[in-house]
């Protein structure tokens, strides 16, 4: 039998509060204060994006689409096309955030996106092959294409990255190697056929423009169970950050974690890869931003991640919508223009205030 | 029977094996030292007491039951290990990190609670770093640094406590520093420690048993005063030398012999 009775503890009488960590809870209100602050933003973005596009709608009209649907004009374009939109920015965004702050913990590498162990690579292989070789042409088609290769080249690099014997460096280099190999491939096949290279353009620089009903009700399952299941491993990640043995000697298990924290990755971002294309940068400036917020406890990080990523995603597909009236700039596009001098910004200041 | 013992181990990396047949007890409430020359598997037998290896053959038993049988979290509510290296993550605070300690004791039901803050609150006070509960752990010394790792072991509260090498990379000073914590530890309360050390000199005064590896086997044990002589001394570590009584403490103290002589001696 274990006994776990702790050794007697010595120390002296209690003391008081409000000093050394009886500040904690305060900071955790402050933080609890701040995810609050950033939903409602999230919310204020989310009615932006509803009612801002080649035509703006006032926002007597957005309400009216949303809540007595009557099938005017106004109508229609809330319901079928801004509002598909704006949910599929959300849950894009949403997963592309989270996406990168797991896969920061899990390769303890502050500058790792969700891309990096060739999840994306795997996507943008399968739907170049899928529409080349199979003559697959909706764009719902690519979805399934997508997430397969998605998932395919999670496990492969999983595998060569020394499976139960894997750690952050080995897994990086897989992934660097196979991503490698794939967008090689990718771009001889683009070369080779013109056609494909035109469809395929859109689709590689990352888009929202063609999001409908269908393809948000075919990517919010895997993306839903992808936000479960990293949020249920926040805390062994958090382990896992200090280092294999610190991780070990507390009781975290390292395989289990590690394979949870791939497939969480390969859930979101291959659903968001399939639905959107590959959207680089928020996934890495996303997380690195909350960091210097909440501090690297990934239980905030990554609900914050979730909630800020979308803001940044929807926010610049509204600005990307409102340049080139009435053409548009694809959302992959403007995050990286918006978000780099950002990036920058924040990275040059040491540390923000400490929340 | 011990609480933690190793049962005719058979230890190694790949192909390569450090040690065979390997049979040690850690007695109970004791601090226990373990000591040898270089790549005498001193460090391979803590990280197989401590799971983090797995033998070959043989077992690693913690009151009784494999220790690679039994739940990972059970196992960290009972032994705590300090590694040689542990990461720090980017911008966390000393009593965050330590806070972590209580990860064994938490899980999807049972979030933190006051015992947690009263626990890390006591193993900050423990080892001297209340004070810098609120600083980065980046910005701190390595002699402070350690005793946030430590502390954050004891926050583990697990009635034995490994460490792997506590002192290397610190100044004298600092090194002294961390043994008389261990010491203070082991005395006030009651765990039982086991510690890989370097230096011969230190693991005499602090160990109460002493355990002197050589070639993956155990070539003496006992309380330091008992076994350590200059004949043990050369045959563990090869090398001439006087033991003396530690003036300070009465411990036995090696003199490594002077360079002419021990020239003398091997011609």
């Amino acid at each position: 039998m274990l006994v776990e009775s702790p050794p007697e503890s010595s120390s002296g009488p209690p003391a008081a509060p409000g000093t050394g960590t009886g500040a904690r809870p305060g900071r955790h209100a402050i933080r609890a204060a701040g995810l609050l602050v950033a939903v409602g933003v999230l919310v204020l973005v989310c009615l932006a994006s509803v009612a801002i596009g080649a035509k703006s709608l006032p926002l007597s009209e957005v309400w009216h689409g949303l809540f007595h649907y009557s099938g005017g004009n106004g109508d229609v374009l809330v319901r079928d096309v801004r509002v598909p939109r704006t949910v599929l920015g959300l849950i894009v965004g949403a997963a592309l955030g989270l996406a990168g702050a797991v896969m920061q913990a899990l390769t303890r590498n502050p500058l790792a996106e969700p891309g990096l162990l060739g999840v994306n690579a795997g996507a943008a292989a399968a739907v170049v092959s899928a529409i080349t070789f199979l003559g697959v042409t909706s764009l719902t088609g690519y979805v399934w294409f997508a997430f397969g290769g998605a998932a395919v080249v999670s496990v492969a690099v999983y595998l060569l990255g020394g499976s139960r014997s894997a750690n952050p460096v080995r897994l990086a280099l897989a992934g660097t190697a196979v991503t490698a190999a794939l967008f090689g491939y990718v771009n001889a096949v683009q070369l080779l056929d013109a056609a494909a290279l035109d469809r395929l353009r859109f689709w590689t620089v990352g888009s929202l423009a063609s999001a409908n009903t269908e393809t948000v009700g075919k990517v919010w399952p895997f993306i839903a169970a992808g936000v479960v299941l990293a949020l249920l491993i926040a805390r062994p990640l958090n382990a896992l950050e200090m280092g294999d043995d610190t991780a070990k000697a507390l009781g975290a298990h390292l395989t289990r974690t590690r394979v949870l924290a791939m497939v969480a990755v390969t859930l979101l971002c291959g659903a968001a890869t399939a639905a959107c294309g590959p959207i680089v940068f928020i996934g890495l400036m996303i997380p690195h931003l909350v960091r210097t917020l909440t501090g690297p406890d990934l239980r905030w990080i990554l609900p914050y991640a979730a909630v800020l990523a979308p803001v940044l995603l929807l926010g610049a597909d509204v600005v990307g919508r409102v340049v080139a009236r009435p053409a548009e700039l694809q959302v992959g596009i403007v995050t990286a223009l918006l978000g780099g001098p950002v990036f920058i910004h924040l990275v040059r200041r040491k540390r923000m205030a400490q929340l | 029977m011990q609480r933690l013992t190793a049962d005719s181990v058979t230890l190694g990396y790949d192909q390569r094996i450090i040690a065979e047949n390997l049979s040690v007890e850690i007695p109970d409430n004791s601090f226990t030292v373990i000591v040898g020359p270089n790549a005498c598997g001193k460090s391979t037998l803590l990280r197989a007491l401590s799971r983090m290896l797995k033998p070959d053959s043989g077992d690693v038993l913690l009151d009784g039951q494999s220790i690679h049988r039994l739940p990972a979290k059970k196992v960290a509510r009972t032994l705590g290990l300090l590694p040689q290296s542990s990461i720090a993550p980017d911008g966390i605070t000393v009593a965050d990190l330590v806070s972590r300690g209580r990860y064994p004791h938490q899980g999807l039901l049972r979030q933190w609670s006051p015992e947690d803050e009263r626990i890390v609150k006591e193993s900050m006070e423990s080892t001297g770093v209340g004070e810098l509960a609120d600083r980065y752990v980046d910005e701190l010394s390595g002699g402070q640094r350690q005793r946030v790792w430590i502390a954050m072991a004891l926050a583990q509260q697990t009635p034995l406590l490994l460490l792997d090498e506590p002192t290397t990379y610190l100044d004298i000073q600092h090194q002294i520093d961390v043994l008389d914590l261990c010491a203070e530890l082991h005395e006030t309360q009651g765990r039982t420690l086991v510690a890989v050390l370097h230096d011969l000199n230190h693991a005499a005064r602090y160990a109460t048993h002493l355990i002197a590896l050589r070639d993956g086997a155990v070539i003496a044990e006992g309380a330091p005063g008992d076994i350590v002589t200059a004949q043990l001394v050369e045959e563990v570590f090869g090398m001439r030398c006087q033991v003396i009584d530690d003036p300070e403490t009465g411990t036995p103290l090696v003199v490594p012999a002077a360079r002419k002589r021990r020239v003398a001696a091997s011609v």
